[in-house]
């Protein structure tokens, strides 16, 4: 059977609001998943209510309102419906893109641009026979035949569609995917999985040498939590449910998993998987390979999983570590079993400032070395302040922006930081009460050594909310002849710095020597601790104005920027995976020997190819 | 912004160079003490954490590196570290300079009254300025002087404090601590010293390597040192040393810092100060121990004069843009950088390689003079035999014929074109009375004493004319560089049994290799070389080649003449090394070599079986033995009681004799085995 868009329409218009004020020991930044049960009303044409050429709702966005100032619009964040009245200066500023030169994106997919399927009709009667609904509606294909890297963003905006899916699948459970699976098996047909669909390494993109029928298998029917354990604190969930949703659901019987990735609105768990994944508050909770506990992953040779959930276990080689990280090229996951944490009583944010990023970054070396990491702790270089400082919202009285101002005056005059060198870390407390003030007297303490200042809980705020809207920044960029992407990569202690100055000196660099006609921004900001290093993340944007090929220009200054990271003793990836966009280094990172154990497994399970996206290895 | 690549140019008639400005001119019309106390703000390096040169010490001594090597060697000596760090500071101590604005400011006082004295002119190329500025801005940066004269590093300074530019800290040799006062003043006036050689001394090299690295880092000043260790008494580049420029530029190859901008300078004088006291200690006076005392008994050299001065500052190197594809910095992932290791082959070469092409293009930015042409023609001339001389005129054609040459290779030649030749000659000759004579209407150098001294032994004779050859030969020598490829193409010709490009090919390869010690000659780049050669020769319409062979023109007999003899004395010079090492007793060790080869060659010369007294440069010597050596023909012995022994071969020494003497075809065995 196939879902018409006529459908999932009447759903919308039925959806109501599922909460009404934020709940009152969980006080979050958003409200998102207060408002809507995204998987519900997701059935299946996700383009319904999601940009299909950008990022995010449809109804959120930044504009140029009539008076030519900068809003965020829609209900959906703390940020909707304000004004931003930095923000246009600083575009002009940073990038030079004014409002007189627009780049606007093709508003309809014109679904003659998609090429017909090539359908394998044989498999296609079998799907039919099983009931598992599917379509090869042009929209949905495309909607499922990229991530959101700036090269797959890019061309969809100018209308220009590649290769897509000849069609989706959507099962609603294991035993679904397991007949799924074993009917591309017997028909020769290439199954890519899909989940939330938020991947940045190409993962998604179908390969144009791919000459059978592709086939996208979207995961998010199978979103449900089937049980909740309180005696071992687990909970089993299908592998489809996207990030808030499972939050929601868990929290109603105040519960969570802590996993806060920053696509958790979009991203789906099964995703997380697949990818090894990175929650803001893993110091807490731990990264996704520490939070699961059993998987269970269909693969063209069966289902592989453990017989039991011992929390941990010498016999051999962990199993899961072919699973985590395994981008969609072994199997599907389908379902997990995952530790829950009760709802922290107490939640507060906090900032410090710094007056400049070396002592930052000795800051948090310290607070790493004490292990004292409160559940997030990211230190932003001074192009990110300023750029948060750009985001302010008007303030509403008076009296704030007095206040504002007085402190301003303190830090810069009193105290004598150099504007344009301070930088900030923000800082998330959780657990209860009692140890969150204590531990952030602690933590404030340590900063103190290093020159900080606390700089109060609306600035750390305004920090974490950045994380959110920063994707939806880049497609106002795109409206006015600025592209960008953020990059990151894990690195040991001793190198973090050089690795900030070294990268962003070589992306501007690079801009130079390649035309970019002007000052690109590069900025970083270190974004988890660990014992031995940390997690650095890159935001990198310029304005393209008389590039011919800005898109090729973006990919060389990406790519130099990824050889200058290797060569400063970073990681090929912390959490965003290799995909297709970084497999060229795979080889170096993991060595012949590597690689050759990586291809062995792919061999053995799926001799095939029929998981044929064709990432990492 | 640094150049891609030191040597870009394919043709050097393309080379593109900028004008220079007299900065004396400005002295002598306006006051030095107000140019001494002027407002001096350079541009700092944008990265700079700014300290003071005494933050400097406890920065090396609470470094991860230095502090890893005390740790190390008190386990070794089975000292404590505290007595370790104290030896460690006293090194320090010794080294470091105290650089202090008011010094300066004095240095540039007095060198302003005596610069006016000695010098006409003072040349910058000031568009050379203006790129080291930005340099400076953007990168750490490392200045590379070719080192003729101790003239050079006070002007370096001078230079840099008149353009307001950053005074750079110098290396300088421990042997100016001599001069006590003059050593303090040069201390606080940026140079910190090291100890000529401390090879084995694990601490004095971390403390010494980790003090110039964090005066790069930081960006503290421009980093001076001379690539080729010391001064070049031949007036010859010298093979790179290497250790510094190591030292330098680790902190890019670690990711300490992005990219480091390597200056090569380019300091020519018209006259040397110390021309006369060079040629005296390549004849084997030695050279007096510096003293503050013996400076001042130089005081009669501020009556003479020595003409003008060219700085070229070149293109900056970027060490970044070179390092692409060469080094993989990955190798620095899986070890603490602190931990000092020796660099791995590939940094080695790419060094060395960087090394060479910073000496060359400090090369070919030297400006050269008239009177450098002068040289070789005076030189020929003298070597023929021609006892009257050359006429005026001869000289002046021949001069226009060898400028004329010296431009298609790319010469920087400050000929004035807009005077007669003749004039230019005259002007040029005039410049250098002492070592030319000049009596009717006929030019020759002034070797013969005007009144024979009775007293003088022949051998004293024979010394004190090899003094007027070598100083001369010190003129020729500032523009070998420009003929040598062609120079040992055209020997290679000569000595090839056909004309058949292969065969004329491995002829020059055999002396490229042979006289890589005395030339600067990038190891591995004979093919290169070679090519650049024919290309050089091909375009001046000397040489036609064609897929197989080579053939000289019509007219290509003069310069292919002119060429080879440029070659000639060295040739001769190691045929006598190799003789004299082919009779030479048993346990010859590698100190008695230069003195006994020098006797062994005297007694030739004064037989008068050899045309050239300018074998006796102990230079010559030295290089002719570190090329027997690389090649193995002899063999230093290490331990026993024959420390030091050198060991012959005397099968390859002899052959070696013959080849270059062209009684043995080059055979390509020979080749081979080399």
């Amino acid at each position: 059977m196939i879902f018409s868009n006529k459908r999932s329409r009447q759903i919308l218009r039925h959806a109501k609001p599922a909460g009404g004020s934020s709940s009152p020991n969980c006080h979050h930044l958003f409200s998102w998943y207060m408002i809507f049960n995204l998987t519900e009303l997701l059935l299946f044409h996700r383009q319904e209510i999601m940009k299909w050429n950008g990022w995010g709702y449809n109804d959120s966005k930044f504009i140029y309102n009539k008076n030519g100032q900068a809003e965020f619009t829609g209900k959906r964040y703390r940020l909707s419906g304000m004004i931003i009245p930095g923000l246009r200066d600083w575009m002009e500023s940073t990038f030079g893109a004014t409002v007189q030169h627009k780049t606007p994106a093709t508003p309809v997919l014109n679904t003659s641009a998609v090429q017909p399927p090539t359908l394998n009709e044989a498999f296609v009667e079998g799907i039919k026979s099983t009931g598992i609904p599917f379509s090869h509606d042009p929209e949905d294909r495309v909607f499922r035949s990229h991530g959101h890297c700036l090269h797959e963003i890019f061309p969809l905006r100018e209308g220009k569609v590649g290769r897509v899916p000849d069609m989706v699948v959507w099962p609603k459970c294991h035993n679904d995917v397991v007949k799924t699976v074993e009917l591309a098996c017997k028909h020769n047909v290439c199954l890519i999985p899909f989940g939330g669909g938020t991947s940045v390494s190409s993962a998604l993109e179908c390969p144009p040498e791919e000459t059978r029928s592709i086939v996208s298998l979207d995961t998010s029917q199978m979103n449900r939590v089937l049980w909740i354990d309180e005696k071992n604190l687990t909970a089993h969930v299908e592998a489809g449910i996207i990030g808030q949703d499972l939050e929601r659901l868990l929290n109603e019987s105040g519960y969570c998993t802590g996993h806060e990735p920053d696509s958790m609105e979009f991203s789906s768990l099964g995703g997380w998987v697949a990818t090894r994944a990175s929650g803001m508050k893993k110091n807490i909770y731990g990264n996704i390979e520490d939070l699961v506990v059993h998987i269970k992953m269909v693969t063209p040779r069966g289902v592989i999983e453990k017989s039991c959930q011992g929390p941990r276990m010498s016999t051999g080689p962990d199993v899961h570590h072919f699973i985590l990280g395994s981008e969609g090229t072994l199997g599907v996951v389908t379902e997990v079993t995952m530790k829950i944490r009760p709802v922290p009583e107490y939640q507060k944010y906090g900032s410090v400032v710094f007056p400049n990023f070396e002592q930052g970054v000795a800051c948090l070396r310290e607070v790493a070395r004490q292990r004292c990491a409160p559940a997030s702790i990211r230190l932003m270089d001074n192009e990110q302040f300023q750029f948060g400082h750009a985001l302010k919202p008007q303030v509403s009285s008076i009296f704030t922006s007095f206040l504002d101002g007085l402190k301003k005056f303190y830090i810069t005059k009193f105290k004598g930081f150099d504007p344009s060198r301070l930088c900030v870390a923000t800082l998330l407390f959780e657990g209860d009460r009692e140890k969150v003030l204590q531990h952030e007297k602690q933590v404030y303490d340590i900063a103190a050594k290093f020159g900080g200042l606390a700089a109060g809980e609306d600035n750390g705020q305004r920090g974490y909310m950045l994380t959110f809207v920063i994707a939806y920044l880049r497609d106002l960029g795109m409206d006015y002849f600025v592209i960008g992407e953020s990059f990151e990569t894990s690195v040991p202690w001793d190198r973090v710095l050089d690795i900030c100055r070294n990268v962003k000196a070589r992306i501007v660099q690079e801009c130079k020597d390649r035309g970019v006609q002007f000052q690109p921004l590069s900025t970083c900001r270190v974004t988890q601790t660990y014992d031995a290093g940390a997690c650095v993340y890159f935001y990198f944007a310029f304005n393209y104005r008389g590039l011919s090929d800005p898109l090729h220009v973006y990919a060389q200054v990406e790519h130099a920027a990824r050889e200058e990271i290797l060569a400063n003793g970073g990681s090929l990836s912390h959490h965003h995976g290799v995909g297709k966009l970084r497999k060229e280094w795979m080889r170096e990172t993991v060595s012949d020997v590597g690689l050759g154990m990586l291809k062995s497994v792919k061999d053995y399970v799926d001799p095939n190819n029929i998981f044929g996206n064709r990432n990492l290895l | 912004m640094a150049s891609r690549a030191v040597y870009v140019h394919r043709d050097p008639m393309l080379k593109k160079r900028d004008d220079f400005e007299d900065i004396l001119e400005e002295r002598r019309h306006s006051s030095d003490l107000r140019y001494a106390l002027k407002c001096y703000t350079p541009v700092l390096y944008k990265g700079l954490s700014p300290c003071r040169a005494s933050e400097l010490k406890s920065m090396v001594l609470q470094s991860d590196q230095l502090q890893y090597v005390i740790n190390q060697v008190s386990k070794e000596m089975g000292r404590t570290a505290e007595e370790v760090q104290a030896e460690a500071s006293t090194i320090l101590d010794e080294m470091a300079h105290r650089l202090q604005i008011s010094t300066v400011r004095f240095f540039a006082f007095t060198l302003s009254k005596i610069f006016k004295t000695l010098f006409r002119s003072i040349c910058v190329n000031e568009e050379g300025i203006q790129r080291l500025q930005q340099a400076i801005h953007e990168h750490p940066v490392i200045l590379l002087p070719s080192h003729r004269s101790y003239m050079d590093f006070l002007l370096m300074s001078y230079v840099l404090y008149t353009y307001d530019l950053s005074v750079p800290v110098i290396a300088a040799g421990m042997d100016f601590m001599g001069m006590k006062i003059v050593g303090e003043m040069l201390r606080m006036s940026g140079a910190f010293f090291i100890r000529r050689s401390f090879g084995g001394d694990k601490l004095y090299w971390a403390v010494f390597s980790e003090y110039v690295q964090i005066m790069v880092k930081s960006g503290f000043a421009p980093v001076e040192f001379f690539l080729e260790g010391t001064r070049s008494r031949t007036a010859k580049s010298l093979t790179p040393k290497l250790g510094l420029l190591n030292i330098v530029i680790d902190p890019f190859l670690k990711g300490e810092v992005f990219d480091i901008s390597l200056v090569p300078v380019s300091i020519s004088y018209e006259r040397v100060l110390e021309e006369a006291l060079y040629a005296r200690e390549l004849l084997g006076v030695p050279k007096p121990k510096e003293s503050t005392s013996g400076l001042f008994k130089a005081r009669k050299v501020l009556s003479e004069d020595y003409g003008s001065i060219h700085i070229y500052f070149g293109q900056p190197v970027s060490v970044r843009a070179l390092a692409e594809g060469k080094v993989n910095r990955c190798q620095f992932n899986l070890t603490p950088r602190h931990i000092p290791r020796k660099p791995g082959e590939e940094i080695q070469s790419f060094v060395n390689d960087l090394a060479y092409r910073l000496v060359r293009s400090q090369e070919e930015n030297m400006v050269l003079t008239p009177w450098v042409l002068l040289a070789f023609l005076l030189l020929q001339n003298q070597a023929v035999g021609n006892e009257r001389g050359m006429s005026l005129d001869e000289l002046t054609e021949q001069a226009a014929w060898v400028r004329d040459l010296s431009r298609q290779f790319g010469a920087f030649l400050h000929w004035p074109d807009q005077l007669p030749p003749s004039k230019v000659v005259s002007s040029s000759l005039s410049l250098h009375r002492g070592l030319v004579r000049i009596s009717d209407g006929r030019v020759q150098l002034a070797l013969g004493q005007e009144m024979p001294h009775s007293a003088m032994t022949s051998e004293e004779e024979l010394l004190n004319r090899a003094v007027i050859i070598l100083s001369c030969a010190s003129y020729r020598n500032q523009a070998l560089h420009l003929f040598i490829r062609p120079a040992l193409l055209a020997v290679a010709i000569q000595a090839a049994s056909s004309n058949k490009k292969q065969e004329v090919y491995n002829s020059f390869s055999f002396l490229w290799n042979m006289f890589s010690n005395e030339f600067i000659l990038c190891p591995g780049a004979a093919v290169q070389d070679f090519e650049e050669a024919c290309y050089l020769l091909v375009k001046s319409g000397a040489l036609q080649i064609s897929q197989q062979e080579i053939l000289v023109s019509g007219r290509g007999h003069r310069t292919l003449a002119f060429l080879a003899n440029i070659l000639d004395p060295f040739l001769e010079g190691y045929q006598m090394v190799c003789r004299f090492l082919y009779e030479a007793t048993e346990g010859l060790t590698e100190k008695q070599f230069v003195p006994a080869v020098r006797k062994f060659i005297i007694k030739h010369l004064l037989t008068g079986r050899l045309r050239y007294a300018e074998v006796l440069s102990s230079d010559l010597q030295k290089n002719a033995l570190a090329a027997l050596l690389r090649l193995g023909a002899v063999q230093k012995l290490k331990g026993g009681e024959e420390q030091g022994a050198l060991k012959v071969n005397k099968v390859i020494v002899n052959s070696l004799e013959d080849t270059l003497g062209g009684k043995l075809p080059t055979q390509k065995a020979l080749v081979a085995r080399l």
